[in-house]
């Protein structure tokens, strides 16, 4: 009841200032830019269904979304019809690291805050961009590594001789980067763990089980295999299973990966894959956070990490999974 | 010497050679290269990979050789079309939804809509290229680009995941049956293609046209439809290939099905002796080269080379080879061996 008067107050505050109620409207929205990289697996697309459901105009924003394709010239378009369109902000979630300085120093010039989510820019001049927002793929990484040796002291195979194989992400991308340091960091603490070899999977189901085929011709034990995203693991544990040997909690080769997608949840429920380190794809609400302190004329960090959890098949995963937005 | 000759004259040596060269660089690099196991009723071994892997390209090798030899241009669409076929079977399986673990709809009956779809996409290609005589690769380059955002639309974006056991039969293996499937098709592909063309004068239409279209038409046939064929054939040959990869990965991934698959088929049919400008070809020599690839590809995983570094092993390889089989470069070294023993005989001449 309250609300309708509120409604018809400023409806009527509207008619005496003589403004057209549209343009009214429009100009109290904040206007955010948001190039994606593509819809390339179903993180991405719980990120693009963070920023939908964040910047609505019921919230206060008006969000114009643009998917690039998984290439940095379609972002490139973007950001510069965006800035054309004169939005009040601009975020980028970049699909490589390095090439944006023309670009960003338009929109620079034309006074927009160019705010970065999941993967960072090189760039020589870090005020081109106001922050960054993300996961910090370091860290998991560090959990990764301290929930393996957890879970082998736990299993009483804390001593043992462990032997390990990873499935890099693609070469370059900033979570194949962080995950592989973090994993690294754990290792160098273990003098009984042995990194046998690491290829990279492109993120792929497909090249994740080419690789693992490969793997298990060239090692007979192999223990541990770490997959930086989960759609490598799925091919993995497919591999794994037509070389005739077993995975998962009751298998003899553990299998852990990153992202905790939905299909991430269903194989561990299935017994196949041990654990996913989250990577938090929840940006909306972070972003909504640092537009409103701007906003507000606040000064916000430059490097802002998301929330990160981990899942394990000790858990009760059809609870989880039945509350999780992604 | 002279049976050496007439044997390294030969149309197939040079490819062959490289392959058996590759081969044996894998035996060394991975003792157990030819070691083949049987693991849950299925060869197993890195040869057996090799062979499987490799269908994806042999069979857009197979379209590809002949859209080369009749249009002396590439069809860069072969992946983005795999990409379409994916999604147009799985969202067509799944009937729209995202995973399904069951038919929703008829598995063959989405396989065929695949295979027209994907046939359709060549006859597209076919139309631009024969009768409004666009650029090979200008023409494919529209579905090259669009295919891929086709696909995305079918799927919404998302992975379309079908986890039903027998759908997965056409990218591991029948129970039963010791060979992949993937192989058998690959197979039948590769027999049929080379029975059409051998067995009536398609193979010799179609290098007519190549070597020249207007002499041809003046001949009696007709380079329009040769060449319309010859891409609707490629649109079928990466259809299949499409039903495989999504096969493997129970998935249609629109992203990422097929994805550079067509350079590997334009270099397989280059590593085949071809020549890219069109007319005479071996069909036999771009399935050698496909192999050749694949297995430059295992072998580097075999010896756990650091993925950073793949491609540029990748790169030196091919430089060889392809350096390797130009007739250039042998001609250049025969003229200064040629020199050299000139050299040497008015040397002794002259004392």
């Amino acid at each position: 009841m309250n609300k309708k008067i509120v409604a018809m107050l400023a409806a009527s505050a509207m008619a005496v200032t003589m403004l057209p109620l549209n343009v009214f409207a429009e100009d109290d929205l904040i206007t955010v830019g948001y190039a994606q990289v593509g819809a390339e697996s179903d993180w991405r697309t719980a990120n693009t269904e963070s920023f939908k459901s964040t910047f609505t105009e019921e919230n206060g924003y008006k969000l114009i979304f643009d998917d690039a394709q998984q290439k940095q010239e379609n972002q490139i378009k973007a950001i510069r019809s965006f800035i054309q369109q004169e939005v009040d902000y601009i975020v980028v979630a970049p699909v490589v690291e390095t090439g944006w300085e023309t670009v960003l120093q338009e929109a620079a010039d034309a006074g927009i805050p160019v705010i970065l989510s999941d993967r960072m820019m090189d760039l020589a001049d870090d005020s081109l961009y106001t922050c960054w927002v993300g996961g910090n793929f370091v860290k998991e990484g560090e959990t990764c590594g301290q929930w393996i040796a957890d879970y082998l002291e736990s299993q009483g195979r804390g001593d043992e001789e462990i032997n390990l194989v990873t499935i890099q992400g693609t070469i370059g991308a900033s979570a194949q980067i962080g995950r592989t340091e973090g994993v690294a960091n754990i290792l160098a603490e273990h003098e009984n763990w042995n990194m046998l070899d690491m290829q990279s999977g492109e993120f792929t189901q497909a090249k994740g089980q080419e690789v693992m085929e490969s793997f298990l011709k060239s090692y007979d034990d192999i223990d541990v295999v770490i997959c930086e995203n989960d759609n490598e693991a799925f091919g993995a544990i497919d591999a794994i299973k037509a070389a005739g040997k077993t995975c998962g909690p009751e298998g003899d080769i553990i299998v852990v990966s990153f992202d905790s997608v939905k299909a991430a949840f269903d194989s561990m429920i299935a017994g196949d894959l041990n654990a996913t380190f989250e990577c938090n794809p929840l940006h909306g609400p972070r972003v909504a956070e640092i537009i409103q302190k701007l906003e507000a004329g606040e000064e916000v960090e430059k490097i802002q990490y998301v929330d990160e959890a981990y899942f394990d098949t000790s858990m009760d995963l059809e609870a989880i999974l039945a509350e999780r937005a992604y | 010497m002279d049976k050496v000759k007439k044997l390294t004259s030969k149309r197939l040596f040079m490819p062959i050679f490289c392959l058996v060269i590759m081969l044996i660089a894998a035996v060394i690099a991975s003792p157990d290269f030819f070691k083949i196991g049987v693991q849950n009723g299925v060869l197993y071994g890195r040869i057996i990979d090799v062979i499987n892997r490799g269908s994806e390209v042999v069979i857009l090798a197979v379209g590809m050789t002949l859209v080369v030899a009749a249009s002396a241009g590439t069809d860069i669409s072969v992946g983005a079309v795999m990409a379409v076929v994916a999604a147009v079977t799985c969202s067509f399986i799944a009937g729209g939804q995202q995973s399904v673990n069951e038919y929703i709809n008829n598995p063959i009956l989405g396989a065929m809509l695949g295979i027209l779809v994907g046939i359709l996409c060549g006859c597209f290609n076919g139309l631009l290229v024969a009768k409004l005589k666009i650029q090979p690769m200008v023409a494919t380059l529209i579905l090259f680009t669009a295919g891929r955002g086709i696909a995305q639309l079918l799927t919404n974006g998302q992975i379309t995941y079908v986890r039903v056991e027998s759908f997965k039969k056409l990218g591991a293996s029948i129970p039963g049956v010791p060979i992949p499937t993937a192989i058998f098709v690959t197979a039948f592909v590769v027999l049929l293609t080379l029975l059409l063309l051998k067995k009536t004068a398609l193979g010799m239409y179609i290098e007519t046209v190549g070597i020249n279209s207007k002499a041809a038409r003046l001949v009696g046939l007709k380079s329009t439809k040769i060449i319309f064929m010859v891409y609707a054939f490629s649109g079928f040959c990466a259809s299949i290939a499409g039903l495989i990869n999504c096969s493997r990965i129970y998935s249609a991934d629109a992203n990422n099905i097929g994805l550079n698959l067509e350079l590997d088929a334009i270099l397989a049919v280059a590593l085949g002796g071809n020549s890219l400008a069109g007319g005479k070809f071996s069909l036999l020599g771009s399935v050698i080269g496909a192999y050749t690839i694949q297995t430059l590809t295992t072998t580097l995983y075999a010896v756990s080379v650091s993925s950073d570094q793949i491609p540029v092993y990748k790169a030196i390889v091919v430089v060889i080879i392809v350096s390797l089989q130009s007739p250039e470069l042998m001609r250049m070294i025969r003229r200064l061996r040629a020199k050299s023993s000139v050299q040497t005989t008015s040397g002794k001449g002259a004392a």
